[in-house]
């Protein structure tokens, strides 16, 4: 994984509740063996029409939202299924933080193990960022904070590994790996065996 | 020792690392069940680095997801009804498991199935474990005093290579169910009831417990039903203690313990009740009696309703959007509402008990003319059960198609779709905007209402079926 430290751009706002992965990528995408590429799927069935022409009305296919990195989702975003086709697809499209009120646990899992920064702000936070799309912020990891276009920041609540990981690139398998020993004598003492 | 719950008990027994303020636990895993959709990337992850399962023992993979549910004996079949993607996917699947030497319920298995239906199936799935998947309704598991949880791909080469996830510690919810359920309302309904009150985000960060009279009188597939859609709540995980009912559904089943090491395996499982006393972070209480049918009337299982009721109004952008989408109006019931298609299926109701519920209501009638009904048992098992018992012929007499096992109209991945704008009575867990099919409508319900739905052609309620 690369390092993630700070993210400024343009905001692209998706105002709904409760946007679940099937949205994100729908199942029929899934049948794909590796990773990449994905972008194309990311909210196929907003994006495109029944002939595969975008849709005029929706925000990722307007002018504004080329290349915003910084998606601003309504309540719960990612609820559904565990499959990491979601921040798959939303990073290979370009986007890098997902800022919500809620975002659902295995999404958010998914989304820092692959570089994608879950975003979680306060209501009146995010009534701002819904109301000001195109807002230019500034998602800073280090210091665990957003920043809006007047100065002012919004600190949000990241896990101190998974803020490590980021920072640093590091890759999660690789630590797991390290611990064998350990797992080696976890398995060995049980007093059952599965 | 203070009070500890089933969830914590079960948690601390596989705490390998414990957790700091830097760091997540190390977390072992005793039971990683794959599938083709959501493993490849990670046996490639495997491959790159050089690395092997280390326990390919406690790894077992199926093939579900993007698998036809009409009969496919060898692969030269599966060419010939597959989407080539889902078939290539699918002959991924078996080249890893081969490769990596975990044990696949393929084609040619007798097993095979809806990986969360042949866990449980097989008695692998076992009290006090801890069993994960690349997949979130892993939830499922939880109805034998299990941790079940979904993990992304990402973990599930976490876990093939070190039997072990990073992990914090979520919160505890308990779900008390109290009363006795009335004639015509299932399990589905307590678990559509309970995600309607607290919303598809209320059990986020959480592992619901769900206690209650209620919940010890159900069967273990109804406590199935009930723990897989906790996911639908945003919870990680849903368990339910071990009981007597447990352990009699365990005996004898192949993968479980035998003899001896059976019964000490239930002393063991024992001890896993949560403790008289044991907190939770939040509490919930749910009175069963007061239920009736449940269907859902929106895109997300938390708009739903009880049948007879009007769909509610909120002014609601996203609200807005879903009744759009589903073309429901609000101060209108959904009971009567035409119908295209009928689903039984899906890891949440197709097994036999969920079979039997729906042809107790079809025996003797048919398929309204113009609507779909398609019945897919949950695994061969089940599908070679029930027609021990003639369900087969109850639903094709009825006009429905009896298919093979897999997940078909769940997800819609490979050609079990309902097309734009037509409306599914589905007993599926997920009523996503195209879920399952571009533009489908799904309504999800019990087995019962499928079933009296399939009949009447229009959304119906069951209890007048059961009545006469
Ligand atoms: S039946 Fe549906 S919910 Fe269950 S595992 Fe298959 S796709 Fe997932």
């Amino acid at each position: 994984m690369e390092k993630v430290t700070v993210i400024t751009s343009r905001t692209v706002v998706i105002n709904q509740a409760d946007v679940d992965t099937d949205q994100i990528v729908p199942a029929r995408f899934l049948t794909t063996t590796t990773r990449v590429g994905l972008g194309k799927a990311l909210f196929a069935d907003w994006r495109y029409d029944k002939t595969g022409a975008p849709r005029p009305d929706f925000v990722l296919n307007t002018p504004a939202a080329a290349g915003c990195q910084v998606l601003v989702a309504g309540n719960n975003f990612g609820c559904g299924s565990s499959r990491e086709h979601a921040p798959w697809a939303l990073l290979d499209y370009g986007i890098r933080a997902v800022i919500s009120t809620g975002i659902a646990d295995i999404f958010r899992g998914n989304s820092l193990k692959n570089g994608l920064v879950p975003v979680i702000v306060d209501a009146a936070t995010h009534a701002w960022l819904i109301a000001n799309p195109g807002a230019e912020v500034t998602v800073d990891v280090e210091q665990r904070h957003v920043k809006l276009p007047d100065g002012r920041t919004v600190e949000f609540p990241i896990d101190g590994f998974a803020r490590y990981c980021l920072l640093n690139g590091v890759d999660q398998l690789g630590f797991l790996l390290n611990q064998s020993d350990a797992i080696t004598r976890f398995e060995q003492g049980r007093a059952w065996q599965p | 020792m203070a009070p500890r719950s089933l969830f914590e008990k079960v948690w601390d027994d596989h705490v390998v690392v414990p957790e700091s303020a830097d760091n997540p636990a190390v977390f072992y895993i005793d039971l990683h069940l794959t599938h083709e959709v959501t493993s490849p990337e990670a046996f490639t992850v495997l491959r790159s680095r050089g690395l092997k399962v280390r326990r390919p023992d406690l790894t077992l993979a199926t093939l579900d997801h993007s698998t036809p549910t009409v009969p496919v004996r060898t692969l030269k079949d599966l060419d010939l009804v597959s989407e080539p993607a889902a078939a290539a996917q699918i002959k991924v699947m078996i080249d890893n498991c081969r490769e990596f030497g975990v044990k696949l319920y393929g084609f040619d298995a007798v097993e095979r199935g809806i990986v969360h239906v042949i866990g449980p199936e097989l008695g692998i799935t076992q009290p006090g474990k801890t069993i994960v998947c690349g997949d979130s309704h892993t939830s499922t598991h939880g109805a034998f005093g299990a941790l079940g949880f979904g993990i992304g791909t990402t973990e599930v080469g976490h876990v093939l290579a070190t039997q072990c996830l990073l992990q914090r510690k979520p919160k505890t919810l308990a779900i008390n169910c109290e009363g006795a359920l009335p004639a015509g309302v299932t399990a589905k309904d307590i678990i559509l009831a309970i995600i309607g009150k607290i919303g598809v985000g209320g059990g986020t960060g959480h592992v619901i417990e769900y206690r209650g009279s209620a919940i010890r009188a159900l069967s273990m597939e109804e406590r199935m039903t009930i723990c897989n859609m906790s996911i639908e709540a945003g919870a990680r995980a849903g368990m339910v203690a071990p009981d007597d009912t447990t352990f009699e559904y365990l005996a004898g089943r192949p993968l479980a313990p035998q003899g001896a090491a059976f019964d000490a395996a239930v002393a063991r499982w024992r001890r896993l009740p949560s403790d008289p006393g044991a907190r939770f972070d939040r509490e919930v209480d749910i009175d069963v009696s007061a239920l009736t049918p449940m269907v859902t009337f929106g895109t997300n299982p938390g708009m739903v309703v009880p049948i007879g009721q009007p769909v509610p109004a909120d002014g609601d952008v996203s609200f807005r959007k879903a009744l759009a989408y589903m073309g429901v109006e609000a101060g209108k019931p959904m009971l009567g509402r035409e119908v295209n298609v009928v689903f039984v299926g899906s890891c949440t109701n197709s097994r036999l008990s969920d079979l039997r519920a729906a042809a107790s209501v079809l025996k003797g009638h048919k398929v309204a003319a113009g609507v779909r009904m398609l019945v897919v048992p949950g695994s061969e098992q089940v599908k070679r059960a029930a027609e021990a018992e003639g369900l087969h012929q109850v639903f094709q007499a009825a006009g429905a198609e009896w298919r093979e096992a897999g997940c078909s109209m769940c997800l819609g991945m490979n050609g079990d779709v309902t097309g734009a704008g037509q409306l599914c009575v589905s007993t599926s867990n997920r009523n996503f905007e195209g879920r399952q099919g571009i533009g489908a409508r799904t309504v999800l319900a019990s087995p019962l209402t499928a079933a009296a739905s399939a009949i009447a052609g229009r959304i119906a309620d069951p209890r007048q079926y059961l009545a006469a």
